[in-house]
Protein backbone atom coordinates (compact mmCIF):
# COMPACT_ATOMS: atom_id res chain seq x y z
CA UNK A 1 0.00 0.00 0.00
CA UNK A 2 2.84 2.53 0.66
CA UNK A 3 4.81 1.95 -2.55
CA UNK A 4 1.58 2.07 -4.40
CA UNK A 5 0.74 5.18 -2.65
CA UNK A 6 4.00 6.83 -3.16
CA UNK A 7 4.13 5.80 -6.94
CA UNK A 8 1.07 7.43 -7.17
CA UNK A 9 1.87 10.60 -5.59
CA UNK A 10 4.85 10.47 -8.03
CA UNK A 11 2.92 9.89 -11.14
CA UNK A 12 0.75 12.88 -10.21
CA UNK A 13 3.33 15.26 -9.22
CA UNK A 14 4.81 14.37 -12.89
CA UNK A 15 1.44 15.13 -14.75
CA UNK A 16 1.03 18.29 -13.01
CA UNK A 17 4.32 19.18 -14.36
CA UNK A 18 4.06 18.45 -17.78
CA UNK A 19 0.67 20.33 -17.91
CA UNK A 20 2.44 23.12 -16.45
CA UNK A 21 5.32 22.90 -18.75
CA UNK A 22 2.82 22.66 -21.85
CA UNK A 23 1.25 25.38 -20.77
CA UNK A 24 4.01 27.55 -20.32
CA UNK A 25 5.00 26.52 -24.54
CA UNK A 26 1.45 27.55 -25.11
CA UNK A 27 1.25 30.62 -23.73
CA UNK A 28 4.44 31.73 -25.86
CA UNK A 29 3.71 29.68 -28.69
CA UNK A 30 0.00 30.62 -29.73
CA UNK A 31 -1.05 33.06 -32.26
CA UNK A 32 -3.50 35.04 -30.22
CA UNK A 33 -3.89 36.77 -26.69
CA UNK A 34 -6.85 34.87 -25.89
CA UNK A 35 -5.78 31.15 -26.96
CA UNK A 36 -2.92 32.22 -24.44
CA UNK A 37 -5.07 33.03 -22.12
CA UNK A 38 -6.22 29.56 -22.71
CA UNK A 39 -3.60 27.90 -22.46
CA UNK A 40 -2.18 29.75 -19.46
CA UNK A 41 -5.06 29.43 -17.45
CA UNK A 42 -6.15 25.83 -18.08
CA UNK A 43 -2.62 23.91 -18.06
CA UNK A 44 -1.99 26.23 -14.74
CA UNK A 45 -5.27 24.98 -13.14
CA UNK A 46 -4.71 21.43 -13.85
CA UNK A 47 -1.00 21.23 -13.16
CA UNK A 48 -1.39 23.14 -9.91
CA UNK A 49 -4.43 21.27 -8.95
CA UNK A 50 -2.62 17.44 -10.44
CA UNK A 51 0.44 18.41 -7.34
CA UNK A 52 -1.48 19.71 -4.93
CA UNK A 53 -3.08 15.75 -5.80
CA UNK A 54 -0.01 14.03 -5.38
CA UNK A 55 1.31 15.82 -2.53
CA UNK A 56 -2.34 14.89 -0.95
CA UNK A 57 -1.43 11.28 -1.70
CA UNK A 58 1.57 10.97 0.00
CA UNK A 59 2.11 8.39 2.78
CA UNK A 60 5.50 9.28 4.18
CA UNK A 61 4.26 12.52 6.16
CA UNK A 62 0.15 12.77 5.99
CA UNK A 63 -1.80 14.12 8.72
CA UNK A 64 -5.37 14.95 8.35
CA UNK A 65 -4.62 18.84 8.87
CA UNK A 66 -1.92 18.87 5.97
CA UNK A 67 -4.96 16.96 3.79
CA UNK A 68 -7.77 19.64 5.00
CA UNK A 69 -5.22 21.94 3.84
CA UNK A 70 -4.81 21.30 0.60
CA UNK A 71 -8.36 20.43 -0.18
CA UNK A 72 -9.32 23.51 0.83
CA UNK A 73 -6.20 25.23 -1.52
CA UNK A 74 -7.16 23.11 -4.75
CA UNK A 75 -10.84 24.62 -3.96
CA UNK A 76 -9.82 28.17 -4.28
CA UNK A 77 -7.61 27.45 -6.81
CA UNK A 78 -10.39 26.25 -9.22
CA UNK A 79 -12.43 28.85 -8.10
CA UNK A 80 -10.39 32.05 -8.78
CA UNK A 81 -8.23 30.78 -11.66
CA UNK A 82 -10.70 30.39 -14.13
CA UNK A 83 -12.50 33.62 -12.81
CA UNK A 84 -9.02 35.37 -13.11
CA UNK A 85 -8.40 34.24 -16.91
CA UNK A 86 -12.31 35.06 -17.69
CA UNK A 87 -12.02 38.94 -16.48
CA UNK A 88 -8.65 38.54 -18.72
CA UNK A 89 -10.21 37.78 -21.59
CA UNK A 90 -13.49 40.12 -21.33
CA UNK A 91 -11.28 42.90 -20.77
CA UNK A 92 -9.18 42.47 -23.36
CA UNK A 93 -12.39 42.14 -25.38
CA UNK A 94 -13.73 45.08 -24.30
CA UNK A 95 -10.48 46.89 -24.88
CA UNK A 96 -10.69 45.91 -28.63
CA UNK A 97 -8.08 43.00 -28.63
CA UNK A 98 -8.29 41.65 -32.21
CA UNK A 99 -9.27 38.05 -32.56
CA UNK A 100 -6.57 36.06 -34.56
CA UNK A 101 -8.36 34.64 -37.74
CA UNK A 102 -7.15 31.85 -40.02
CA UNK A 103 -4.37 32.64 -42.16
CA UNK A 104 -3.10 35.84 -39.92
CA UNK A 105 0.60 35.74 -38.70
CA UNK A 106 1.28 35.56 -35.22
CA UNK A 107 0.47 38.81 -33.11
CA UNK B 1 34.98 29.49 -0.38
CA UNK B 2 32.82 29.58 -3.25
CA UNK B 3 30.65 26.20 -1.46
CA UNK B 4 29.93 28.14 1.43
CA UNK B 5 29.65 31.93 0.32
CA UNK B 6 28.17 31.63 -2.95
CA UNK B 7 24.40 32.38 -1.58
CA UNK B 8 25.81 35.62 -0.09
CA UNK B 9 27.40 36.49 -3.65
CA UNK B 10 24.54 35.93 -5.88
CA UNK B 11 22.47 37.99 -3.28
CA UNK B 12 25.08 40.95 -3.53
CA UNK B 13 24.78 40.55 -7.61
CA UNK B 14 21.02 41.06 -6.63
CA UNK B 15 21.31 43.66 -4.74
CA UNK B 16 23.86 45.52 -7.27
CA UNK B 17 21.26 45.43 -9.85
CA UNK B 18 18.54 46.62 -7.81
CA UNK B 19 21.38 50.02 -7.08
CA UNK B 20 22.15 50.21 -10.71
CA UNK B 21 18.31 50.85 -11.87
CA UNK B 22 17.92 53.43 -9.12
CA UNK B 23 21.14 54.68 -10.18
CA UNK B 24 20.95 54.78 -14.11
CA UNK B 25 17.17 54.79 -14.85
CA UNK B 26 16.14 58.38 -15.05
CA UNK B 27 12.46 57.16 -14.34
CA UNK B 28 10.84 57.71 -11.08
CA UNK B 29 8.62 54.64 -11.18
CA UNK B 30 11.49 52.49 -12.61
CA UNK B 31 13.93 53.59 -9.88
CA UNK B 32 11.17 53.19 -7.13
CA UNK B 33 10.98 49.22 -8.50
CA UNK B 34 14.55 48.72 -8.84
CA UNK B 35 14.71 50.47 -5.03
CA UNK B 36 11.92 47.25 -3.69
CA UNK B 37 14.68 44.90 -5.73
CA UNK B 38 17.39 46.01 -3.43
CA UNK B 39 15.69 45.72 -0.48
CA UNK B 40 14.19 42.51 -1.24
CA UNK B 41 18.28 41.73 -1.82
CA UNK B 42 18.83 42.63 1.85
CA UNK B 43 15.92 40.46 3.32
CA UNK B 44 17.20 37.85 2.43
CA UNK B 45 21.05 38.48 3.34
CA UNK B 46 19.90 39.17 6.31
CA UNK B 47 17.91 35.68 6.07
CA UNK B 48 20.52 33.71 4.68
CA UNK B 49 22.58 34.36 7.75
CA UNK B 50 20.26 32.83 10.54
CA UNK B 51 19.83 29.28 8.39
CA UNK B 52 21.24 26.55 9.91
CA UNK B 53 22.18 23.22 7.99
CA UNK B 54 19.56 20.73 9.23
CA UNK B 55 17.62 23.16 10.88
CA UNK B 56 13.77 23.71 10.58
CA UNK B 57 11.06 26.95 11.20
CA UNK B 58 11.22 28.94 14.68
CA UNK B 59 8.19 26.60 15.67
CA UNK B 60 8.64 24.76 18.74
CA UNK B 61 7.92 21.45 18.00
CA UNK B 62 8.56 17.81 19.67
CA UNK B 63 10.14 16.44 16.37
CA UNK B 64 12.68 18.70 15.93
CA UNK B 65 15.87 19.04 16.66
CA UNK B 66 17.64 21.94 15.20
CA UNK B 67 16.16 25.42 14.66
CA UNK B 68 17.09 28.32 12.21
CA UNK B 69 17.64 31.71 14.13
CA UNK B 70 14.47 33.78 14.82
CA UNK B 71 16.00 37.15 15.23
CA UNK B 72 16.72 38.33 11.81
CA UNK B 73 13.11 36.48 10.81
CA UNK B 74 11.63 38.85 13.00
CA UNK B 75 13.50 42.20 11.69
CA UNK B 76 13.06 41.38 8.17
CA UNK B 77 9.10 40.71 8.73
CA UNK B 78 8.70 44.29 9.68
CA UNK B 79 11.13 45.55 7.90
CA UNK B 80 8.98 44.17 4.77
CA UNK B 81 5.84 45.64 5.63
CA UNK B 82 7.15 49.05 6.26
CA UNK B 83 9.11 48.61 2.87
CA UNK B 84 5.96 48.71 1.55
CA UNK B 85 4.39 51.57 3.17
CA UNK B 86 7.46 53.48 2.17
CA UNK B 87 6.94 52.46 -1.87
CA UNK B 88 3.51 53.99 -1.00
CA UNK B 89 4.78 57.29 -0.18
CA UNK B 90 7.31 57.32 -3.21
CA UNK B 91 4.35 56.85 -5.33
CA UNK B 92 2.60 59.16 -3.84
CA UNK B 93 4.59 61.67 -4.48
CA UNK B 94 5.75 60.23 -8.16
CA UNK B 95 1.85 60.78 -8.94
CA UNK B 96 2.14 64.50 -7.50
CA UNK B 97 5.46 65.49 -9.34
CA UNK B 98 3.63 64.14 -12.61
CA UNK B 99 0.69 66.13 -11.96
CA UNK B 100 2.72 69.16 -11.48
CA UNK B 101 5.36 68.72 -14.17
CA UNK B 102 3.46 66.12 -16.33
CA UNK B 103 6.02 63.54 -16.82
CA UNK B 104 8.02 61.49 -14.17
CA UNK B 105 11.23 61.31 -16.20
CA UNK B 106 13.64 63.21 -13.62
CA UNK B 107 15.68 64.99 -16.50
CA UNK B 108 12.26 66.34 -17.88
CA UNK B 109 11.97 67.12 -14.24
CA UNK B 110 14.81 69.06 -13.48
CA UNK B 111 14.62 70.69 -17.03
CA UNK B 112 10.72 71.87 -16.79
CA UNK B 113 11.75 73.14 -13.21
CA UNK B 114 14.77 75.16 -13.67
CA UNK B 115 12.45 76.94 -16.80
CA UNK B 116 9.39 77.17 -15.54
CA UNK B 117 9.41 76.86 -11.46
CA UNK B 118 5.90 76.36 -9.58
CA UNK B 119 4.25 77.30 -12.62
CA UNK B 120 1.83 74.81 -12.91
CA UNK B 121 1.44 72.24 -15.98
CA UNK B 122 1.88 72.90 -19.22
CA UNK B 123 -1.00 72.70 -20.86
CA UNK B 124 -0.51 70.03 -23.52
CA UNK B 125 1.08 67.13 -21.52
CA UNK B 126 -1.90 66.24 -19.28
CA UNK B 127 -5.66 65.19 -20.20
CA UNK B 128 -7.72 67.93 -19.05
CA UNK B 129 -4.70 69.27 -16.71
CA UNK B 130 -5.99 72.72 -15.71
CA UNK B 131 -6.96 73.06 -11.84
CA UNK B 132 -4.49 70.46 -10.95
CA UNK B 133 -2.07 74.15 -9.54
CA UNK B 134 -5.18 75.10 -7.66
CA UNK B 135 -5.43 71.03 -5.98
CA UNK B 136 -2.04 71.67 -5.57
CA UNK B 137 -2.37 73.60 -2.56
CA UNK B 138 -4.61 71.32 -0.46
CA UNK B 139 -2.72 69.44 1.99
CA UNK C 1 24.28 21.08 2.63
CA UNK C 2 21.88 17.98 1.20
CA UNK C 3 22.48 17.99 -2.70
CA UNK C 4 18.70 19.06 -3.01
CA UNK C 5 18.67 22.07 -0.95
CA UNK C 6 21.88 23.30 -3.05
CA UNK C 7 20.25 21.95 -6.35
CA UNK C 8 16.95 24.00 -5.16
CA UNK C 9 18.63 26.95 -3.73
CA UNK C 10 20.71 27.37 -7.44
CA UNK C 11 17.64 27.35 -9.78
CA UNK C 12 15.76 29.48 -7.32
CA UNK C 13 18.79 31.93 -6.99
CA UNK C 14 19.09 31.87 -10.36
CA UNK C 15 15.55 32.79 -11.50
CA UNK C 16 15.76 35.84 -9.17
CA UNK C 17 19.14 36.55 -10.82
CA UNK C 18 17.66 36.71 -14.19
CA UNK C 19 14.58 37.98 -13.17
CA UNK C 20 15.99 41.15 -11.47
CA UNK C 21 18.22 41.44 -14.68
CA UNK C 22 14.66 41.22 -16.66
CA UNK C 23 13.22 43.91 -14.58
CA UNK C 24 16.12 46.61 -15.10
CA UNK C 25 16.01 45.84 -18.94
CA UNK C 26 11.65 46.46 -19.72
CA UNK C 27 11.03 49.66 -20.36
CA UNK C 28 7.07 48.67 -20.45
CA UNK C 29 6.31 49.62 -16.93
CA UNK C 30 3.11 47.87 -16.84
CA UNK C 31 5.32 44.54 -18.03
CA UNK C 32 8.20 45.64 -15.13
CA UNK C 33 5.28 45.81 -12.68
CA UNK C 34 4.44 42.36 -13.19
CA UNK C 35 8.05 41.01 -13.28
CA UNK C 36 8.17 42.25 -10.24
CA UNK C 37 5.22 40.04 -8.55
CA UNK C 38 7.04 37.17 -9.87
CA UNK C 39 10.59 38.54 -8.04
CA UNK C 40 8.45 38.50 -4.84
CA UNK C 41 6.61 35.05 -5.24
CA UNK C 42 10.65 33.62 -6.32
CA UNK C 43 11.86 35.00 -2.80
CA UNK C 44 8.96 34.23 -0.78
CA UNK C 45 10.30 30.64 -2.18
CA UNK C 46 13.51 31.67 -1.16
CA UNK C 47 12.27 32.22 2.25
CA UNK C 48 10.77 29.05 2.68
CA UNK C 49 13.91 27.54 1.55
CA UNK C 50 15.67 29.37 4.09
CA UNK C 51 13.15 28.19 7.26
CA UNK C 52 11.69 32.13 7.55
CA UNK C 53 8.24 30.46 6.62
CA UNK C 54 6.71 33.52 8.71
CA UNK C 55 8.89 36.34 6.44
CA UNK C 56 7.66 34.19 3.13
CA UNK C 57 4.03 34.28 4.11
CA UNK C 58 4.69 38.12 4.76
CA UNK C 59 6.50 38.75 1.21
CA UNK C 60 3.70 36.56 -0.68
CA UNK C 61 1.39 38.73 0.61
CA UNK C 62 2.65 42.08 0.48
CA UNK C 63 5.42 41.92 -2.67
CA UNK C 64 3.13 40.06 -4.73
CA UNK C 65 0.13 41.42 -3.70
CA UNK C 66 -0.18 45.07 -2.37
CA UNK C 67 3.13 46.54 -3.62
CA UNK C 68 1.69 45.33 -7.42
CA UNK C 69 -1.63 46.80 -6.92
CA UNK C 70 -0.04 50.03 -5.65
CA UNK C 71 2.42 50.22 -8.38
CA UNK C 72 -0.45 49.20 -11.18
CA UNK C 73 -2.87 52.12 -10.05
CA UNK C 74 -0.08 54.46 -10.16
CA UNK C 75 1.19 53.39 -13.79
CA UNK C 76 -2.75 54.46 -14.56
CA UNK C 77 -1.78 57.68 -12.78
CA UNK C 78 1.11 58.61 -14.94
CA UNK C 79 2.37 57.38 -18.36
CA UNK C 80 3.83 53.81 -18.56
CA UNK C 81 6.73 53.98 -20.57
CA UNK C 82 10.24 54.84 -19.95
CA UNK C 83 12.29 56.67 -21.99
CA UNK C 84 16.05 55.32 -22.77
CA UNK C 85 18.81 55.39 -20.31
CA UNK C 86 21.15 58.21 -21.85
CA UNK C 87 24.72 56.64 -22.37
CA UNK C 88 26.09 59.02 -19.91
CA UNK C 89 24.69 57.51 -16.93
CA UNK C 90 25.45 54.65 -17.41
CA UNK C 91 29.24 54.60 -16.92
CA UNK C 92 29.34 56.53 -13.36
CA UNK C 93 26.32 53.82 -12.59
CA UNK C 94 28.26 50.66 -13.70
CA UNK C 95 31.56 52.14 -11.73
CA UNK C 96 29.56 52.06 -8.41
CA UNK C 97 28.11 49.22 -8.73
CA UNK C 98 31.39 47.20 -9.07
CA UNK C 99 33.01 49.19 -6.78
CA UNK C 100 30.07 48.47 -3.99
CA UNK C 101 29.87 44.71 -5.27
CA UNK C 102 33.56 44.47 -4.87
CA UNK C 103 33.84 46.04 -1.59
CA UNK C 104 30.54 43.58 -0.51
CA UNK C 105 32.17 40.21 -1.49
CA UNK C 106 35.19 41.37 -0.38
CA UNK C 107 34.14 41.73 3.23
CA UNK C 108 32.09 38.99 2.72
CA UNK C 109 35.11 36.60 3.12
CA UNK C 110 34.82 36.98 7.27
CA UNK C 111 31.52 35.86 7.28
CA UNK C 112 30.74 32.02 8.21
CA UNK C 113 29.59 29.63 6.00
CA UNK C 114 26.12 29.79 4.47
CA UNK C 115 24.06 27.52 7.16
CA UNK C 116 27.16 26.63 9.74
CA UNK C 117 25.98 26.06 13.25
CA UNK C 118 28.48 27.62 15.00
CA UNK C 119 28.80 31.15 13.57
CA UNK C 120 28.19 34.13 16.22
CA UNK C 121 24.92 34.31 15.92
CA UNK C 122 23.69 30.55 16.46
CA UNK C 123 26.35 30.33 19.52
CA UNK C 124 25.35 33.73 21.11
CA UNK C 125 23.12 33.20 24.85
CA UNK C 126 20.29 35.15 23.13
CA UNK C 127 19.52 32.07 21.66
CA UNK C 128 18.83 30.12 23.88
CA UNK C 129 16.35 32.25 25.33
CA UNK C 130 14.45 32.84 22.88
CA UNK C 131 14.13 28.97 21.73
CA UNK C 132 14.67 27.40 25.34
CA UNK C 133 13.60 30.19 28.18
CA UNK C 134 10.84 31.74 25.86
CA UNK C 135 8.54 28.47 26.15
CA UNK C 136 8.73 28.87 30.34
CA UNK C 137 8.11 32.14 30.38
CA UNK C 138 5.71 32.52 27.28
CA UNK C 139 5.15 29.24 25.94
CA UNK C 140 3.76 30.39 22.36
CA UNK C 141 5.36 27.70 19.79
CA UNK C 142 6.11 30.43 17.48
CA UNK C 143 8.83 31.92 18.50
CA UNK C 144 8.88 34.59 15.83
CA UNK C 145 5.83 36.04 17.43
CA UNK C 146 7.40 35.70 20.60
CA UNK C 147 10.32 37.77 19.83
CA UNK C 148 8.08 40.04 17.92
CA UNK C 149 5.92 41.02 20.28
CA UNK C 150 7.25 40.52 23.52
CA UNK C 151 11.17 40.85 23.65
CA UNK C 152 11.43 43.34 21.37
CA UNK C 153 8.03 44.79 21.35
CA UNK C 154 9.26 47.85 21.40
CA UNK C 155 10.87 47.41 18.23
CA UNK C 156 7.52 46.49 17.12
CA UNK C 157 6.10 49.76 17.84
CA UNK C 158 8.14 51.75 16.59
CA UNK C 159 7.77 49.81 13.47
CA UNK C 160 4.09 50.49 14.04
CA UNK C 161 4.73 54.13 14.00
CA UNK C 162 6.64 54.28 10.91
CA UNK C 163 3.51 52.34 9.14
CA UNK C 164 1.06 55.08 10.62
CA UNK C 165 3.44 57.84 9.27
CA UNK C 166 3.20 56.51 5.92
CA UNK C 167 -0.17 56.29 6.21
CA UNK C 168 -0.47 59.89 7.17
CA UNK C 169 1.91 61.54 4.34
CA UNK C 170 0.01 59.39 1.69
CA UNK C 171 -3.07 61.32 3.04
CA UNK C 172 -1.33 64.56 3.20
CA UNK C 173 0.24 63.88 -0.04
CA UNK C 174 -3.14 62.71 -2.11
CA UNK C 175 -5.73 64.75 0.33
CA UNK C 176 -8.67 63.64 1.19
CA UNK C 177 -10.51 60.94 -0.05
CA UNK C 178 -13.24 61.92 -2.93
CA UNK C 179 -16.59 61.71 -1.66
CA UNK C 180 -18.75 59.03 -2.68
CA UNK C 181 -20.62 60.49 -5.33
CA UNK C 182 -17.97 61.81 -7.38
CA UNK C 183 -16.58 58.10 -7.29
CA UNK C 184 -18.64 56.77 -9.92
CA UNK C 185 -16.93 54.27 -12.41
CA UNK C 186 -16.80 55.94 -15.98
CA UNK C 187 -19.62 54.39 -18.09
CA UNK C 188 -17.68 52.38 -20.28
CA UNK C 189 -16.19 49.16 -18.28
CA UNK C 190 -18.01 48.32 -15.37
CA UNK C 191 -16.66 44.72 -13.81
CA UNK C 192 -20.20 44.22 -12.15
CA UNK C 193 -21.60 43.91 -15.52
CA UNK C 194 -20.45 40.21 -15.76
CA UNK C 195 -22.19 37.82 -13.31
CA UNK C 196 -19.45 35.77 -12.76
CA UNK C 197 -16.85 38.19 -11.63
CA UNK C 198 -19.14 39.58 -9.14
CA UNK C 199 -20.69 36.30 -7.38
CA UNK C 200 -16.92 34.59 -7.41
CA UNK C 201 -15.67 38.43 -5.50
CA UNK C 202 -18.84 38.36 -3.19
CA UNK C 203 -18.15 34.67 -2.46
CA UNK C 204 -14.37 35.02 -1.60
CA UNK C 205 -14.40 37.99 0.25
CA UNK C 206 -15.95 36.73 3.44
CA UNK C 207 -13.28 34.04 3.32
CA UNK C 208 -10.79 36.04 2.76
CA UNK C 209 -11.68 38.32 5.62
CA UNK C 210 -11.96 35.25 7.85
CA UNK C 211 -8.88 33.76 6.59
CA UNK C 212 -7.42 36.86 8.05
CA UNK C 213 -8.54 36.39 11.28
CA UNK C 214 -7.68 33.32 11.45
CA UNK C 215 -4.18 34.20 10.41
CA UNK C 216 -4.32 37.07 13.11
CA UNK C 217 -5.66 34.66 15.90
CA UNK C 218 -2.98 31.56 15.23
CA UNK C 219 -0.28 33.35 14.79
CA UNK C 220 1.08 32.41 18.00
CA UNK C 221 0.73 28.17 16.90
CA UNK C 222 1.76 28.44 13.19
CA UNK C 223 2.87 30.94 10.84
CA UNK C 224 1.17 34.33 10.95
CA UNK C 225 0.79 37.39 13.03
CA UNK C 226 -0.99 40.99 12.98
CA UNK C 227 1.29 42.27 10.09
CA UNK C 228 0.27 39.28 7.62
CA UNK C 229 -3.39 39.79 8.81
CA UNK C 230 -3.71 42.91 7.91
CA UNK C 231 -2.72 42.85 4.96
CA UNK C 232 -4.41 40.08 3.52
CA UNK C 233 -7.70 41.90 5.33
CA UNK C 234 -6.69 45.24 3.53
CA UNK C 235 -6.21 43.15 0.17
CA UNK C 236 -10.18 42.13 0.52
CA UNK C 237 -11.30 45.37 0.65
CA UNK C 238 -9.36 46.06 -2.36
CA UNK C 239 -10.73 43.57 -4.03
CA UNK C 240 -14.07 44.83 -3.49
CA UNK C 241 -13.55 48.38 -4.62
CA UNK C 242 -12.01 47.20 -7.51
CA UNK C 243 -14.78 44.90 -8.75
CA UNK C 244 -17.90 46.77 -6.75
CA UNK C 245 -15.87 50.19 -7.26
CA UNK C 246 -14.64 52.90 -5.30
CA UNK C 247 -18.24 54.49 -3.89
CA UNK C 248 -19.68 51.04 -2.64
CA UNK C 249 -16.14 50.68 -0.95
CA UNK C 250 -16.84 53.78 0.82
CA UNK C 251 -19.80 53.30 1.88
CA UNK C 252 -18.79 49.76 3.20
CA UNK C 253 -15.78 52.08 5.23
CA UNK C 254 -16.41 55.24 5.75
CA UNK C 255 -12.99 57.21 5.12
CA UNK C 256 -13.98 58.63 8.97
CA UNK C 257 -13.78 55.00 9.89
CA UNK C 258 -10.33 54.09 8.14
CA UNK C 259 -8.70 57.24 9.83
CA UNK C 260 -10.45 56.04 13.81
CA UNK C 261 -8.78 52.49 12.76
CA UNK C 262 -5.53 54.14 11.60
CA UNK C 263 -5.23 56.04 15.08
CA UNK C 264 -6.64 53.06 16.88
CA UNK C 265 -3.96 50.46 16.35
CA UNK C 266 -0.90 52.99 18.06
CA UNK C 267 -3.41 54.03 20.40
CA UNK C 268 -4.16 50.23 21.97
CA UNK C 269 -0.48 48.90 21.35
CA UNK C 270 1.13 52.34 23.51
CA UNK C 271 -1.81 51.65 25.74
CA UNK C 272 -0.68 48.24 26.68
CA UNK C 273 2.42 49.57 27.83
CA UNK C 274 1.06 52.79 30.09
CA UNK C 275 -1.16 50.06 31.16
CA UNK C 276 1.65 47.62 32.38
CA UNK C 277 3.12 51.05 33.80
CA UNK C 278 0.08 51.76 35.50
CA UNK C 279 -0.12 48.22 37.04
CA UNK C 280 3.55 48.64 38.62
CA UNK C 281 6.16 47.35 35.54
CA UNK C 282 7.88 48.86 33.12
CA UNK C 283 6.81 49.77 29.77
CA UNK C 284 5.13 46.44 27.71
CA UNK C 285 6.29 44.61 30.65
CA UNK C 286 3.00 41.98 29.73
CA UNK C 287 4.04 39.93 33.40
CA UNK C 288 2.10 43.05 34.63
CA UNK C 289 -1.61 42.17 33.14
CA UNK C 290 -1.77 39.30 34.96
CA UNK C 291 -0.80 39.43 38.02
CA UNK C 292 0.20 36.08 39.41
CA UNK C 293 0.54 34.59 36.56
CA UNK C 294 2.73 36.26 34.41
CA UNK C 295 2.63 33.50 31.45
CA UNK C 296 -1.07 34.16 30.94
CA UNK C 297 -0.12 38.05 30.90
CA UNK C 298 2.12 37.47 28.51
CA UNK C 299 -0.15 35.61 26.10
CA UNK C 300 -3.37 38.35 26.71
CA UNK C 301 -0.46 41.55 25.69
CA UNK C 302 1.07 39.62 23.07
CA UNK C 303 -2.70 39.17 21.81
CA UNK C 304 -3.72 42.49 22.18
CA UNK C 305 -0.70 44.15 20.44
CA UNK C 306 -0.99 41.85 17.96
CA UNK C 307 -4.75 42.72 17.48
CA UNK C 308 -3.38 46.20 17.43
CA UNK C 309 -0.62 45.52 14.66
CA UNK C 310 -3.30 43.82 12.57
CA UNK C 311 -5.89 46.82 12.80
CA UNK C 312 -2.99 49.20 11.94
CA UNK C 313 -1.89 47.55 9.15
CA UNK C 314 -5.03 46.86 7.50
CA UNK C 315 -6.55 50.21 7.64
CA UNK C 316 -3.61 52.11 6.60
CA UNK C 317 -3.37 49.63 3.50
CA UNK C 318 -6.72 50.52 2.87
CA UNK C 319 -6.35 54.22 3.12
CA UNK C 320 -3.26 54.06 1.06
CA UNK C 321 -5.27 52.07 -1.74
CA UNK C 322 -8.39 53.90 -1.36
CA UNK C 323 -6.20 57.31 -1.86
CA UNK C 324 -4.75 56.66 -5.42
CA UNK C 325 -7.57 54.86 -6.75
CA UNK C 326 -9.84 58.09 -5.61
CA UNK C 327 -6.77 60.47 -7.13
CA UNK C 328 -7.13 59.20 -10.65
CA UNK C 329 -11.12 59.63 -10.23
CA UNK C 330 -10.57 63.11 -9.29
CA UNK C 331 -8.74 64.37 -11.88
CA UNK C 332 -11.21 63.44 -14.38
Amino acid sequence: MHTVLTVASGVLLTLGSIFLLTGAVGLLRFPDFYTRIHAGGIAETVGAGFILLGLLVRPDDWSPSVAVRLLVILAFLVLTSPTATHVLAQAARRDGVPVWEEGDGPQ
Amino acid sequence: MIATHYVYWVLFAIMMIGLYVVISHGNLLKKLIGLSIFQVGVFLFYISLGKVRGGSAPIISPTVQTYSHPLPQVLILTAIVVGVATLAVGLGLAVRIFETYGTVEEDEVITRSATDPADGVPEDSLNGGGGDAAQGDEA
Amino acid sequence: MSTEFTLVAIALLAMLTLTAMIISRLRGLYGAAMVAALFSLLTASLFVLMDAVDVAFTEAAVGVGVSTVLVLTVLALTHSREAVTPRNRRLPAVAVVVAAGGALVYASQDLPAFGSADSPIQTHPITDVYLVESQEDIGIPNVVTEVLASYRGLDTLGELIVVFTAGLTVLSLLGTLAPPEDCKPPGRFHLTDYRVIRIVSGLLMPFILLFALYVLFHGDYGPGGGFQAGVIFASGFVLYGLVFGLDRAQQVVPPRVLWLLVSLGPLVYAGVGVTTMLLGGTFLDYDMLNQGHPESGQHLGILVVETAIGLTVAAVMMTIFFGFASRGVTRK
